[in-house]
Parts: structure tokens; sequence; C-alpha cells
């Protein structure tokens, strides 16, 4: 039980670590565009790019913090 | 390490633009006060008291490093190089003022503006984290908020940073757009907010055995109701005062700033109240004043470059969109946000910098950063996206980072045992209304 109870935790710690590493890599697309890219249609696209995978980051944290409000009852 | 031209100001702004600092207070009085009114009686003394020492944490805070990490336009900062292009990312000045002239010069307004600013600023999670954050704690995280991550972003919008120079250096309009703080203040500190409330836990019996959450009214809805409108005042001044150092107007310019505050404010209101009278049948108070604050959060970033009419659906928009929130976070997210403050900031105040990427227009020749270059007006919704990425992806892992690591040290929720009997007599040892209220919920079974 006790060894159940670590891994689901090590399980949410996971999906929030993985969360917030999507958060950052998506803001880091948007920097990269910016140096990389000169058009403003394709900075446009990897913008939302970047910003759909902070999207999905927001999502991982937000459910780790839910199944951890869940666990303390 | 270099330095940006110092941009000026037109004549007599100076002295408008002290006049106008001396209205911003009233924010902060406001938000006590909306904060206080929103949560239960059992607290009221503790964040009332909490409120007083978060402005003045926050206030020595950014005296110590806040205004050296934020700078201004003009004053050193620290560029790094990466694509070819100098990214200013930091500001280099002094800690604690040191060798700093307080002459009216534009720097010395926008140091004394983002001090009254970082005091309301920080007072945002504490209407979100209520009833049961320790007053140690709330210290610990106002001085991160006031010394790092508060002066860190607005060195990036408001000090001249990568932000501002989006217009100037990769033709993305005039560069990010936030003249009065939707960002700088708002969203930073909602996402501080939000931080602080994922960290300590919702209040004990907010979530009922199957995951539903209770209804705990707020304690004073003239409170409430009271601090909202003392919050249109002190926007007023916030929003010109903004105008002038981060826009470049002129003081009779600022009288759009003032129309366009008040019709985002009302309409705001106005379509919170009609929103929660559809969907409850009744208007609700609590969530018409968070719709209020809402709109003005959302009218700061463009209020100088958008039209009356425009402030009306800016406004109208934030006020519907704050009502539906407050209800998600609470039901999807099972977030316990007495105040509201998540959704009034940090989801108004994006709204409000999206808003102004859509709405705003530019006179031909604006360029406050730097006017032998003036920017175009196409790429400005690409700018305000990027201040959006960079607000979601790198402020809110920092701040939530910043402050999971500081309630490691200095545990940030109060102890379960003491819980029901309330904070204020927990934390402080006496209430706020010890002759006239009877804490009827402590006796009953959950």
């Amino acid at each position: 039980m006790f060894l159940l109870s670590t891994m689901d935790f090590q399980g949410t710690f996971a999906m929030k670590l993985v969360g917030f590493f999507l958060l950052i890599s998506g803001w880091l697309i948007v920097l990269a565009t910016l140096a990389l890219l000169a058009s403003l249609n394709l900075r446009l696209i990897f913008l939302i790019a970047g910003l759909a995978i902070e999207m999905v980051g927001v999502v991982l944290v937000a459910r780790s913090h839910l199944v951890l409000e869940d666990e303390a009852g | 390490m270099t330095t940006l031209p110092s941009p000026t100001l037109p004549e007599g702004a100076s002295l408008f633009c002290v006049f106008c600092l001396f209205l911003v207070p009233l924010v902060a009085v406001g938000l006590a006060l909306l904060n206080t009114g929103l949560g239960r009686s059992r607290g009221a003394a503790h964040t009332m008291a909490s409120s007083m020492c978060i402005l003045s944490v926050a206030a020595i805070a950014y005296f110590a490093s806040g205004f050296a990490v934020q700078g201004f336009a003009g004053q050193p900062s620290h560029i790094l190089r990466a694509g070819g292009q100098g990214w200013d990312w930091i500001g280099a000045g002094p800690f604690f003022f040191r060798r700093f002239e307080f002459d009216g010069s534009p720097a010395s307004l926008a140091a004394a503006f983002s001090m009254l600013c970082v005091g309301l600023g920080a007072l945002i999670p504490l209407g979100a984290a209520a009833e049961r954050w320790r007053l140690a704690a709330i210290c610990g995280s106002t001085a991160l908020f006031g010394g790092w991550t508060f002066p860190l972003f607005a060195h990036w919008a408001w000090g001249g940073g990568w932000l501002a120079q989006l217009g100037t250096k990769y033709g993305l309009g005039h560069g990010f757009l936030d003249v009065g703080g939707s960002s700088c203040v708002h969203v930073v500190a909602g996402l501080t907010a939000l931080s602080v409330v994922w960290i300590v836990g919702a209040r004990r019996g907010k979530y009922s055995s199957n995951k539903m959450p209770n209804a705990i009214p707020a304690h004073n809805a003239v409170f409430a109701m009271f601090g909202a409108m003392l919050c249109w005042a002190g926007w007023l001044g916030l929003n010109s005062a903004g105008a002038v150092l981060f826009g470049g107007a002129a003081p009779a310019e600022t009288l759009l700033v003032i129309i366009n505050t008040t019709l985002a404010a009302g309409s705001a209101g106005l379509a919170a109240l009609a929103a929660t009278g559809l969907r409850f049948g009744r208007p609700d108070v609590s969530l018409t004043a968070n719709g209020w604050v809402g709109g003005l959060v959302a009218s700061s970033a463009g209020c100088l470059f958008i039209k009356p009419a425009e402030a009306i659906v800016i406004g109208a928009i934030a006020g519907v969109l704050v009502t539906y929130s407050v209800e998600w976070f609470e039901f999807a997210l099972k977030v316990d946000d007495p105040g509201g403050a998540i959704s009034a900031h940090a989801v108004g105040g994006m709204w409000g910098v999206l808003a102004a990427g859509i709405f705003a227009r530019f006179p031909i020749e604006f360029n406050h950063l730097n006017p032998t270059q003036p920017g175009s007006d196409s790429g400005q919704l690409a700018a305000q996206l990027i201040g959006i990425a960079t607000l979601v992806g790198f402020v809110f892992p920092t701040t939530y980072g910043l402050n999971w690591l500081l309630n490691r040290f200095l545990p940030y929720r109060v102890s379960s045992a003491a819980e029901p009997q309330g904070i204020d007599l927990q934390e402080l040892g006496a209430e706020a209304y010890p002759e006239f209220v009877i804490h009827t919920e402590e006796f009953i079974q959950r």
C-alpha cells in the first residue's frame, strides 16, 4: 500500500515536472522563432505551436494538482 | 551591458504623473477591502493585517533589489547575444537605489510608480489564498515577488527590455504593449496567486467527500463592493501614469485613458451582473465585483490606444470571462480562490493584453522607445502573443518554483488542527468582530 501510494506520488510529481518542462519548452520555441525566422506568417505559425505546447503543459500541471487534491480528500 | 536612449516626457507630464501617483494607493486599499469582504469573518483581521505587511515588505524588497532588476530605458542593463541580436534581459542598476537621483526624470517617476504597483500586485495572491496562508510565509512570498518576479517581467515590458524592443528589432508592431500593467502587475500576480493556491491547497470544508465545492459566502458584501469601486478611483491614476510613462502620452491625452478605463469597468460590471443574473436567476454581488475589477485589469494594457466603443467591448468580454472563469477554476480545477483573484487578474489581464493587440491603433510617429525609428501596426498581435507565451511559459514556472522552494523552508499552510477556529485566532490571537459573530460552521460535522 505504501509502495503504491509512493508510486502514485511519483507519478503525480513526474506529471507536474513534465508539465513545467513543456511550459518552458513552448516558451523557448517562441524565442527561437524570433531568432531564426524572418517572415511574419512563419513566426505566427511557430508562435501558435509554442503556445499550444504551453497549453499541454498547463493541462498536465493542472491534472497533477487535481490528483493531489483528490488524494488529500 | 548597454543603455538605450533615455525617453523624454512631454512638457508638464512629470508634475501630472506625480499627481496620478497619489491615486495609485487607492487600488491597494480597494483590493485589501475586496479580499477581506470576500473572505469569512474569522479571517478578516488576518487579511487586513497581512495586506499591511504585504505593502511594507513589497516596498522594501523593491527598494533593495527590485529597481536594480527592473531598471528603465536609458538605464544600464545586461544584454545576452543570441541569434545575431542582443536580448536585453535584466536591469543592471545598483541595489538600494544607490547613486539614483529622484529628480522628476522618467526613470525616477517609473521607480515610484513601480514601487506602488509592486505593493498592489503582491496583494493579489492574498485574495486567492486567504484564510489558510501563514503570515510569515506571506511576507516571504511577497519578498520574492517584489524583489525578483515582478521586476524581471517589468524590465522586459516597461524597462526597455527584449519584449519592449520586439518592434524595433523584429518588426513586430510597436513591441509588447502594456501601458497600465495588465501583464506586468496583474497577470504576474495572478499566476503567483495560482501557484500559491496550488501549494497551500483548498480551505478545510471547501470540497465535500464527493469532490463538489461547498459555497462559502463572502462575509461582507459592502466591503467587497466598496473595495471594487475604490479600485476604480485608483485605476484612473494607475492607467494615466502608465500612459504618460510607458506610452509617451501628454497629460491632455490621458482624458481618453480616463474615459476608456471607466467604460471598461462599467461594461464589465454590467456584463458580470447580467451573466450571473441569467445563470443563477439573480445577480451575484461577489462575481459582479470581480467582473468590475476584471474590466479594470483588461483596460490597462491598451487604454491609451483604443477607442471608447472598443473599451466597452473589452470590458464586457472581461466581465463575462471572469464570471465563467471563477466557476471553472472552482468546479473543474478544484482551485479554492475565495477572492476570485486568479480569474480577475490572471485571466482578465491576459485578455487585456490580447485585446490591446487586436484593437490598438497607434499614431504614425509612435515609438516611445526610439522616436527616430517608428514601428508599424502589423505584427502587434504577434508581439502581444509573445508576451502571453512568456507569462505562461516563463513567469508561471518561475513563480511556482520559487514559492514551492520557499514552502519547503517556511511552510505556507496553517495547521489543520487550528484551522476550524479561524486564522485570526490562530495567528493573531484576536478576531475582527469578537463580540458579534458566532461561527456556526465549526459545530457542523462534514
